[in-house]
């Protein structure tokens, strides 16, 4: 009889079975364990707090919920408009050069032998692994007026160019736009190699040279390493910190503050939990905003 | 790669390939030259160090003759020294190898947690069945478009609560929820093959010995280029111990270099040494693994 309701006893198992059901999926749950507390504790946690105290007057002697007041607060803040606006500016110069550089670059090394690919691609990664940080503490000495290596290779002239409001940003953004883009670079010659040369010889047999080959060809099927490179340059342009903390600190009058320096500066100088916060949930939102927008735009079906 | 032919149209093939050799050398010296910058400054003595035209070319102190040098080398010459190396440790009062120690040992913990943590868990995500599995990856992996910057201020908060503020673990915890290396393992791992985790699990081996005495050891290649990952993202890390630690010889190398620059803001000889020392480690790391680097940026995890 009992045979007869297979599907009965599927559904409402005997505790005998429940408990080898557990037994199978434990070990599942043990190993995933670790990492996933981690994240609760570390991200997930946080994130959530964050977005509570970005509705709060948060700082390290009070705390009472405001509301939207942060938000409003922001947007009548002169500085905060001036972060947006510099981040934009980053962000627009370096994500456009950062991804040409590392297109055209990636071609010319394209028909070297591999050996070369590799010297090549190992002297534009150097600078990379090294910290940002320390990178940037050697161009805040290249950018010296008097004995910097800028002024003086060029014969410029003592140019203050971190201590002039209208260059320092400008500065900033030569010495990301003339840092090579490593993984760029990586990404786009590993993409490139994976375009089947058929593709080419036929191009080749009706005439067109390298340079239409390289405009008709490559940079159409490369679409969707670009949108992935686009994205992420974005993100980092946004995120941008240690460069501008280390060669200008956020200044002079706040001309090369970002975002992020302004969020650190808020946090942690002036010891507003709420506002600093209400900006970090500004920033996600800009981030996530830009993903998509992108991904939209950039988004294609290519096949080869 | 090998198929790819140039156009049978144009003019002269040779001219071509050697403007392209030219850019990628011009690139490549634009792209080393902050590294050299650095590397003259800190091995140029002291007065030299600001002067008019800036000391690039070392020559060996014995042949240091400005009578028997052409005139434009001699003005351009210096004597490699290690002084301002001495005068890093000496003013520094031996601080800069405590942060050197600090930076080894939380880097190397950073390391170790994640790939024990990230291979537990890629195993778990890849191999066993248990509800949620799908939802809880998704989850981890969604944390990639959350900006770091936005769980600072509850991190900070959480860790000082902790009362972790200011110690070595306080930088390492949070340090350990990041999906990259999970991802990286889950996506090894479904490459292997099952039979032989199988054909252990029939000779009685429990969960974990399968897990440690064949999955690990299978999982040797991913887990070198996660190690090299995160030991090189841990120790390049900038504004969560800047935040966190505060005494003196608590920082890490990059934090301790950018309080150098506060400090000793007119010894830029000093500030170059401090620069190279956190700068030369990951460079011989780099020049040693650099196959693992490279697959790091393929898998799309290193920032460049």
């Amino acid at each position: 009889m009992a045979r007869a309701l297979p599907i009965r006893s599927a559904r409402t198992a005997t505790p005998s079975r429940r408990r080898a059901r557990w037994r199978r999926w434990l070990p599942g749950y043990l190993f995933v364990l670790p990492s996933t507390a981690m994240f609760a504790i570390f991200l997930f946690g946080p994130v959530i707090w964050s977005l509570l105290l970005a509705f709060q007057d948060a700082s390290l002697t009070q705390r009472e919920w405001t509301g939207l007041d942060n938000f409003r607060g922001l947007l009548d803040d002169r500085v905060f408009r001036k972060a947006l606006r510099n981040t934009a500016l980053f962000a627009a110069v370096t994500v456009p050069v950062n991804l040409l550089v590392a297109l055209v670059l990636a071609g010319l090394m394209k028909p070297l032998a591999a050996r070369w690919q590799t010297f090549f691609r190992a002297a534009y990664y150097l600078p990379a692994v090294t910290s940002v940080v320390i990178l940037a503490t050697v161009w805040r000495w290249m950018f010296n007026p008097r004995f910097g290596a800028i002024n003086q290779l060029l014969d410029l002239g003592p140019v203050p160019w971190l201590a002039r409001p209208n260059l320092a940003l400008w500065a900033v953004i030569l010495s990301a736009a003339l840092t090579i883009p490593a993984a760029g670079v990586v990404m786009y010659s590993a993409a490139m190699g994976s375009i089947p040369g058929d593709l080419y010889e036929a191009a080749g047999l009706e005439g067109a040279g390298p340079v239409r080959q390289w405009w008709d060809i490559t940079v159409p099927l490369l679409k969707p390493t670009t949108l992935y490179l686009v994205v992420m340059y974005t993100i980092w342009a946004f995120e941008v910190f240690e460069r501008v903390y280390i060669m200008t600190g956020g200044g002079p009058a706040y001309a090369t503050t970002t975002i992020v320096q302004l969020i650190f500066d808020t946090g942690f100088r002036d010891w507003q939990y709420g506002v600093a916060s209400a900006q970090a949930v500004v920033l996600f939102a800009l981030v996530a905003l830009a993903a998509a927008v992108q991904f939209r735009w950039l988004r294609s079906d290519v096949q080869y | 790669m090998a198929t790819t032919r140039r156009a049978p149209r144009r003019p002269n093939p040779a001219v071509g390939k050697w403007l392209a050799v030219a850019v990628l050398v011009a690139t490549t010296l634009v792209s080393l030259f902050p590294l050299f910058w650095m590397l003259s400054t800190a091995f140029t003595p002291g007065s030299a160090t600001i002067k008019t035209p800036p000391s690039l070319i070392p020559v060996p102190e014995a042949l240091l003759d400005p009578s028997s040098l052409p005139t434009w080398v001699a003005e351009r010459a210096y004597g490699p020294t290690l002084d301002n190396f001495q005068r890093l440790v000496d003013q520094t009062r031996g601080l800069v190898w405590r942060w050197l120690l600090n930076s080894a040992v939380i880097a190397v913990s950073i390391t170790l947690f994640h790939v024990l943590f990230d291979t537990m868990a890629g195993y778990g995500f890849a191999r066993k069945e248990f509800p949620g599995r799908v939802l809880l990856f998704g989850l981890l992996l969604s944390t990639l478009m959350i900006p770091p910057q936005v769980t600072l201020i509850p991190n900070f908060l959480l860790i000082s609560r902790l009362g972790l503020a200011d110690s070595n673990l306080g930088v390492i915890l949070p340090g350990l929820a990041d999906v990259f290396g999970i991802f990286l393992m889950r996506q090894y791992l479904q490459t292997l093959p099952r039979e032989v985790e199988d054909a252990a699990r029939v000779d009685g081996a429990g969960e974990w010995s399968v897990f440690w005495g064949i999955v690990l050891p299978l999982a040797k290649p991913a887990v070198a280029t996660l190690a090299i990952f995160m030991f090189m993202r841990s120790w390049n890390n900038f504004i969560w111990p800047l935040i966190v630690l505060r005494s003196g010889d608590r920082l890490t190398l990059p934090v301790g270099v950018a309080t150098l620059q506060g400090e000793f803001a007119t010894d830029v000889g000093l500030i170059m040494a401090g620069a190279a020392v956190a700068a030369v480690p990951m460079i011989v790391f780099f020049l040693l693994f650099q196959r693992y680097f490279l697959d790091g940026i393929r898998v799309g995890a290193l920032k460049g």
